[in-house]
């Protein structure tokens, strides 16, 4: 058919159409729009997931450690309570000029006038590729072979800094009752190798904001809740090429 | 035989009788107070803890310090660079300049381990570690190994060219300068490997190193041949002075490179706002290091120097020391604000994270200011002891 010849014929209007021809038309419509409109209920890869994995997220199945431990901070749960803070200080010792982890307070605008505060709580991100290990001179700091905790041997630990000024995420400070640096180590020492299954941020925190557990075990709830549909996970500066194991999301 | 070897390094006569005024043995003995009460500074640091000595934080965890210890170890490099050029590879207008310029380099490297030592938490955890728990992928393990290195071949070097075994002191030389600058460069990869310091991050760090230390090394030599004959009053051979006029001529070649490295530094990091980079370049651009880049950097470290250089034509010895006395105050600034403006834009500063300030804050206390001070003044006193004990550092072929 030519488009010119048609542009010649004269409009018939709606009402001399059949109503099997109506229904072909609204099908071929349907079939059209649905390609588009189903595709993100039916792909494997929506867009919003496609956005997430920006972040520097792991890739699938690929936890190297078994228990992989990291947490997921659920950031509009938090409202700055400050247990956790309180809960780690007692149960690591933590000095008062230090802290392994805190409550960052974020502010952004939310309409005209308009400021919205958030709450970030942060720690150490046990980075799969951790820029403090790389450059400690004497293997003080360390990426625990079994759980990927990075961990602290103090008593190697020279107080050359280094591992502050590579951490991407000020989660070190120096410790002068250990001449050592210190940081997170998931309670390592304190709880989970004394058969508590959570560290005591996790527990202390009333909303739930905190989740902790084994990222390899696709039963765990840290597992669940990085893989759902329709979800953004996100990590903090995945530009450093650090990969953080710890992963941040709204509820 | 011990005897014996200590006779061939120690020349019993010829060269340069030292002066033998009063004032340079007080000059010698204040130093050496100086130095002593850096160290006792640092000793109490060592004692109360760094985090209660010293004004550096879990952010800014490098201050003061560092910077003099990069100051130092640039010095170090640059002063074994340029003398090799001379006694390694042969060029006979940087040959007199040799046996002052590789005892400098020791002496330098020494005053820069000394600060180092209370910079340092825990230095003797590192004499023990570094050797039973090595870590290769770290540039700090890399380069106090090789500045170890470098400091064992540049002593038996002195050593040799003492002695005068030219051709042996050229080897060790050689190791030295390879040494050198691969520890160097490792000192520039410790801060230009770190991917979450923008104002560090890349290659430049490395390369900017090497060729800041052959400037430093050229202001370096120009000014303490300078000081070391007008303080004991001798009388330049004009061979020396030849040979500090070809130093000169390699320092405004450098002194160039430098402004031209600085410029491109300044260009990438605020083309196109690179965030973390641009906040850093701004800080010493209009911001609170303005001063100490626009009058401490640029003025006194490079313009100055240079302009006198070339307005002497590379003859007038004591303007040039002046311009090289100018340019080494000028480099500690450019050492320090490379290391404090590092660590300035704080990690997060793009989360409009609530009480975060633009720029953390740094300023140095009054232990760091001392050992610092300190390290300074041992450096000065091993240079007056040296002048008197190697008799003008003379090289017998003049």
């Amino acid at each position: 058919m030519i488009i010119k010849d048609l542009e010649k014929l004269q409009n018939e209007g709606v009402d001399s159409i059949p109503s099997a021809e109506r229904r072909t038309f609204l099908k071929a419509g349907l079939a059209i729009t649905g390609v588009f409109l189903g595709g993100t209920v039916l792909s494997l890869t929506s867009a919003k997931k496609a956005h997430s994995a920006l972040g520097g997220l792991p890739e699938p199945q690929k936890f190297p450690y078994s228990p992989h431990y990291s947490m997921v901070i659920r950031q509009n749960r938090c409202v700055d309570c400050e247990r956790c803070k309180e809960a780690c200080v007692k149960t690591n010792h933590v000095p008062s000029y230090g802290y392994r982890t805190t409550i960052l307070e974020i502010q952004r605008p939310a309409g005209p006038g308009k400021l919205e505060r958030d709450f970030m709580p942060v720690l150490c991100n046990h980075c799969n590729r951790p820029p403090c290990v790389r450059v400690c001179p004497t293997r003080a700091t360390y990426k625990d072979k079994k759980t990927g905790i990075v961990m602290m041997e103090y008593k190697k630990c020279i107080g050359c800094k280094t591992c502050m000024a590579a951490c991407p995420y000020n989660a070190r400070y120096f410790k002068e009752e250990n001449r050592a640096v210190d940081k997170c180590n998931f309670c390592y020492d304190t709880r989970l190798t004394k058969g508590k299954k959570d560290t005591a941020c996790v527990e202390a925190c009333p909303a739930d904001v905190r989740v902790f557990g084994d990222i390899s075990d696709s039963g765990s709830r840290v597992y669940r809740l990085v893989h759902q549909q329709d979800k953004i996970v996100w990590v903090l500066r995945p530009e450093t090429g650090a990969l953080p194991n710890v992963f941040y999301m709204n509820d | 035989m011990n005897n014996n070897l200590l006779a061939k390094v120690l020349p019993q006569e010829g060269g340069l009788q030292g002066t033998s005024a009063g004032a340079y043995n007080a000059v010698i003995a204040l130093l050496g107070l100086f130095t002593l009460i850096g160290v006792a500074f640092g000793v109490h640091a060592m004692l109360v803890g760094h985090e209660h000595a010293y004004g550096i934080s879990r952010e800014v965890p490098w201050g003061l310090m560092l910077a003099a210890y990069v100051f130092f170890v640039v010095t170090s490099t640059g002063l074994c660079l340029v003398s090799s050029i001379g006694h390694v590879f042969g060029v006979e207008s940087f040959k007199p300049i040799a046996k002052r310029s590789v005892f400098l380099a020791i002496a330098t490297i020494i005053a820069g381990f000394l600060v180092i030592a209370f910079e340092i938490e825990n230095p003797w955890r590192m004499a023990i570690y570094n050797v039973i728990s090595p870590n290769p992928t770290s540039n700090i393990w890399w380069m106090g190994t090789l500045y170890g290195a470098y400091l064992f071949f540049m002593l038996i070097e002195f050593a040799l060219l003492q002695m005068g075994e030219h051709k042996k002191a050229g080897y060790l030389g050689l190791a030295g300068v390879i040494a050198g600058v691969a520890a160097h460069s490792n000192l520039g990869a410790v801060f230009g490997l770190l991917n979450g310091r923008e104002f560090w991050h890349g290659p430049y760090m490395p390369i900017y190193f090497i060729t800041s230390a052959m400037m430093s090394g050229c202001a370096a030599v120009i000014f303490f041949h300078w000081t070391a004959y007008k303080i004991n009053a001798w009388k330049m051979s004009d061979t020396l002075k030849d040979s500090l006029s070809s130093v000169a001529k390699l320092g405004a070649l450098l002194y160039v490179v430098i402004m031209f490295f600085t410029t491109w530094k300044i260009i990438s990091g605020i083309s196109g706002h690179p965030p973390g980079k641009y906040e850093a370049i701004m800080s010493f651009l209009t911001g609170p290091y303005a001063a100490n880049f626009w009058i401490g950097e640029i003025a006194m470290g490079l313009v100055i120097p240079f302009l006198i250089i070339l307005a002497v034509k590379a003859r007038n010895i004591p303007l040039m020391a002046l311009g090289s006395a100018s340019s080494i105050i000028g480099i500690f600034f450019m050492r320090y604000d490379l290391v404090v403006i590092g660590q300035l834009v704080p990690g997060f500063h793009e989360f409009n994270i609530v009480d975060m300030p633009h720029l953390l804050p740094y300023s140095p206390t009054l232990h760091e200011y001392m050992v610092t001070f300190g390290g300074f003044a041992f450096c000065a006193a091993l240079f007056m002891v040296g002048e008197r004990m190697f008799r003008g550092h003379l090289s017998e072929d003049h």
